[in-house]
């Protein structure tokens, strides 16, 4: 059975392999492998546990903000701090503003040359040529607006800079709160910004997508993976403590359930670690096992209750009554450029909520054994932090990124990760141009820097053994 | 045409004009000469790709104008529409068709362990894996001009802090014998690297600085310039993040960071920097961050490796010289950066600083800080370190003649919290110094 490698995976975060199988124009079987490997939860034992909020933001580029937020949240956890109303709300502004920058790149810069063909020059060539639907006038305004993405994303980075100080890798964002407090001058910077930005998305984007949702809308059935779908919450509350703007929650098998924080644990059968059962986050060891029988991929399988579960702004969605339950590649798509318009509609009033001259970040001291846990909602789905303090000192550190979850190889039970369970039936028209692959892969915003903890060459090899 | 002159001017008045935006219609016509666009390869290699998306973040020229009028980027994993075999194939065509001509800009360290089997820029369909070290070395030796982007290609970065576990390495340690230029940055800001990759293109390799960055932009330190610097020398400190007044007590690494963030500010729309949002500056263009400029909020020079355990074996000891002596190093570097400076000639090859240098360095700047013993004035207040007495040249000794002065009796403190964190860690920087010069301990 022929396997076709896409390897890099580009148009994402991150270096990405994905192994498909095609047989009579379908995808039958896929494998998903991140091909980097940086040990930063190494790298972070044994140092002053407030550097987890800085260093953590260094795994990921695209979604620092939302590596901030976990790690604060992990050590105001084990702290016992309580940030103030104003802390919260500025860091959902940050964050707010960074969602809508990775929002209006993963759509244009990241989707867009999938479904229509740019100009006839790098970086837009070259490129694959085989079914693109939009006429030339679609076409042609689709890349005008790719251009016009370029301005607002940066508009939106910039919005992060005016209470973060700087981005990627934000400093506003730490544990106790946020660090700039408002005033009547950042406030107008920031509100500025965000109304172009808004008017965007609602005029442009939104209306992108669903130009694209028309005109491929078979892939509202494309790419349907296992269904059950997991959010942690996204943008707390600041005056209701434990509520958030979008809910938390789990639909598995189309029924609702509430999340249980501790019923996440990681499988290692399928990689490259030494034998174990499934471990919660925090007890999990990281001892590679590079000669391991079976494995054939460096990233742990995460599962809820033992079920691969998908994240990201659709399952968000879905479970805030936003979306209506359909799992398709065009739905994820849909879903982002819908979100992206209702966090901006709700940051502008929440901009409008701080209170000038009130504290934005509450002092703590830290005691030296203390163990904590950051969930949260990156841009692309539920991220978790989990550590221990101990002598002062982080003595364990573990992070669970949702393209662990989507991105995640098979489990103890042998059942698929998610992006590997939506690209079974895939229609390939042309094997040797296999661009349908790409766009369900891309529709789950994977991030490679993001899910990747260890990958090995020597692993890689025995990758090929299996496949072949 | 701008003289170089001018252009330098533009570069560092950057506060009120961005440099590029003046440059880029000068920059397309010099590119025009021979009726082509540069070809640029960008290279990722172990990173975050937040180089790339800062990058994008960039306002005179804008990404738009770039991409569309001034160059031709090739190759660029996050932004190229080819993928896979497609996106590799196209890649040695355009470096064999353009050798000796494109500009290769490489994002993210190098891990090195083994063989380069930590990290990979794809695999062919045949399975063949292209590791970021073939890479790196391949299409680096291709390039007629090589710039690293952001602090892990140009020093290693966060990737190789301690313990290193894929043992990257910077660029230039790969690429012997080949100049790199460094425009470090965690990320880099925009405008460093466009104004970086502008000059290249209109005059070739800018003048750099002993660490190969460009001077136009790491000259002075964040502490020159700093508008909080009023408040450090009245001794108003801030006690904790959000609080408003000079963040050095609370770890702010700017007295010994070279760049330029408190005049130009972030992003490229130039709004605000780490300090203006009321955190410490990590120093994160500096060689070996993060880990000599960790802990993040326990301030200078309480260098801090956690390889370091209670006990001092001779391994800790090792290991905490061979980190500090990227706060020491460095120090010494600007110290005696005029003497550094007659080696370097603008455009010429360079040497990196490697470990004999750094001791030569250290060495040097010893006898020159004994020479200036006694000759400062008193400190005000037990934790204000004197940088602002004297001339600017003599500034690291002065840090390093407080650190000795206070370490007489005091021992090294493993405190967090920033408010009782005794001020200097002397006692182990003097072990560092005298390992740094050979002797022993």
């Amino acid at each position: 059975m022929p396997v076709k490698i896409i390897s890099p995976v580009t148009r994402l975060n991150g270096f990405w392999r994905l192994d498909v199988k095609i047989e009579n124009h379908r995808v039958v079987d896929a494998f998903s492998g991140g091909i980097f490997f940086r040990g930063l939860e190494k790298i972070l034992l044994g140092r002053d546990p407030r550097d987890a909020v800085y260093l953590t933001e260094r795994i990921c580029g695209i979604c620092s903000t939302a590596h901030a937020m976990a790690a604060s949240l992990a050590l105001e956890d084990a702290f016992y701090i309580e940030p103030p109303r104003n802390g919260i709300i500025i860091r959902n502004l940050i964050f707010g503003a960074d969602l809508l920058q990775n929002h209006i790149r993963h759509f244009y810069f990241l989707t867009v040359p999938d479904f229509a063909p740019g100009p006839d020059r790098p970086p837009f060539a070259p490129r694959y040529n085989s079914d693109f639907r939009l006429n030339s006038a679609q076409n042609r305004e689709i890349y005008e607006n790719y251009m016009e993405s370029i301005h607002m994303s940066r508009a939106a980075h910039d919005m992060v800079t005016i209470f973060g100080g700087k981005i990627p890798h934000n400093h506003g964002i730490l544990a106790g709160g946020a660090s700039a407090p408002p005033s009547g001058d950042s406030v107008r910077m920031f509100l500025s910004l965000l109304s172009r930005v808004r008017e965007f998305i609602e005029q442009k984007m939104v209306k992108d997508a669903e130009t694209l949702a028309e005109v491929y809308d078979d892939y509202f059935k494309i790419g349907v993976g296992h269904k059950n779908i997991m959010a942690y919450g996204m943008f707390s509350h600041p005056d209701k403590k434990g509520e958030f703007y979008f809910k938390p929650g789990v639909i598995i098998n189309g029924v609702r359930e509430k999340l249980d924080r501790h019923s996440i644990e990681e499988h290692v059968k399928f990689s490259w670690y030494e034998e174990a059962p499934p471990l919660s986050p925090e007890e999990g060891s990281t001892q590679p096992d590079t000669d391991k029988p079976g494995a054939y991929s460096w990233v742990k399988a995460p599962r809820y209750k033992g079920l691969a579960m998908e994240v990201g702004p659709l399952a968000r969605l879905i479970i805030s009554g936003d979306y209506p339950e359909s799992y398709g590649t065009m739905d994820r798509i849909l879903a982002r450029v819908y979100e992206a318009r209702k966090v901006a509609e709700l940051m502008e009033q929440w901009a409008l909520e701080l209170e000038i001259g009130k504290p934005v970040f509450t002092p703590y001291d830290m005691p030296s054994e203390a163990e904590g846990m950051g969930m949260v909602e990156a841009m692309r789905g539920g991220l978790g932090h989990w550590l221990r303090v101990g002598g002062g000192r982080i003595s364990h550190y573990q992070v669970i990124t949702p393209s662990a979850w989507d991105c995640s190889p098979r489990d103890d039970e042998g059942k698929r990760g998610p992006v590997e369970e939506s690209l079974v039936g895939t229609p390939v028209e042309d094997p040797d141009q296999p661009v349908e692959v790409g766009r369900v892969a891309r529709s789950f915003d994977p991030c490679l820097a993001c899910a990747v903890h260890v990958i090995d060459a020597r692993g890689k090899e025995k990758e090929i053994e299996i496949l072949l | 045409m701008l003289t170089r002159r001018e252009f330098l001017k533009l570069c560092l008045s950057s506060a009120t004009l961005s440099l590029a935006g003046a440059l880029l219609p000068r920059v397309a016509k010099a590119l025009d000469e021979n009726g082509e666009k540069v070809t640029v390869i960008w290279l990722e290699l172990m990173t975050c790709t937040g180089d790339f998306l800062s990058f994008a973040n960039t306002l005179r020229p804008d990404v738009e104008q770039l991409i569309n009028d001034t160059i031709k980027l090739e190759y660029q994993n996050t932004l190229m529409a080819a993928e896979g075999e497609m996106a590799l194939k196209h890649l040695y065509e355009t470096a064999e068709r353009e050798e000796g001509k494109y500009i290769l800009v490489a994002e993210g360290t190098v891990p090195a362990k083994q063989n380069g089997i930590y990290g990979h820029i794809g695999y062919f369909e045949d399975g063949r894996p292209v590791t970021d070290l073939e890479a790196i070395k391949y299409f680096g030796a291709r390039a007629r001009y090589v710039i690293a982007i952001g602090t892990c290609a140009s020093f290693g970065g966060p990737y190789a802090a301690d313990p290193n576990p894929s043992g990257s390495l910077p660029v230039h340690k790969i690429l012997k014998g080949v100049q790199v230029i460094n425009t470090p940055g965690c990320p880099c800001h925009p405008d460093w690297f466009v104004g970086t990759l502008s000059h290249v293109m209109l005059y070739g390799v800018p003048e750099l600085d002993a660490f190969g960055r460009p001077t136009m932009f790491y000259r002075h330190t964040i502490h020159d310039f700093c508008p909080r610097r009023q408040h450090f020398e009245n001794s108003i400190f801030a006690k904790h993040p959000g609080d408003y007044g000079c963040l050095f007590k609370i770890g702010c690494k700017g007295p010994v960071t070279y760049t330029d963030c408190p005049t130009r500010l972030w992003n490229s729309a130039h709004l605000n920097w780490p300090v203006g949002a009321n955190t410490p500056c990590i120093g994160c263009v500096s060689p070996d961050f993060p880990d000599a400029m960790s802990p993040f909020f326990a301030h200078l020079p309480d260098v801090h490796l956690p390889v370091v355990k209670a006990g001092s074996s001779l391994v800790g000891k090792l290991a905490i010289g061979g980190a500090a002596a990227g706060i020491a190093g460095h120090a010494a570097a600007s110290f005696i950066k005029g003497r550094i400076q007659n080696h370097l000639v603008c455009g010429s090859e360079t040497e990196h600083i490697d470990v004999a240098t750094r001791k030569k360095l250290l060495e040097q700047e010893e006898r020159a800080s004994e020479a200036t013993e006694g000759a400062g004035t008193e400190p005000l207040k037990a934790t204000v370190a004197d940088y602002g007495n004297g001339d600017s040249s003599k500034k690291p000794a002065g840090i390093r003649n407080r650190c000795r002065e206070q370490g007489r009796d005091s021992e090294a403190s493993e405190e967090l919290v920033p408010d009782k964190v005794p001020a200097v860690m002397p006692k182990k920087l003097r072990i560092i110094r005298k390992i740094m010069s050979g002797r022993k301990p």
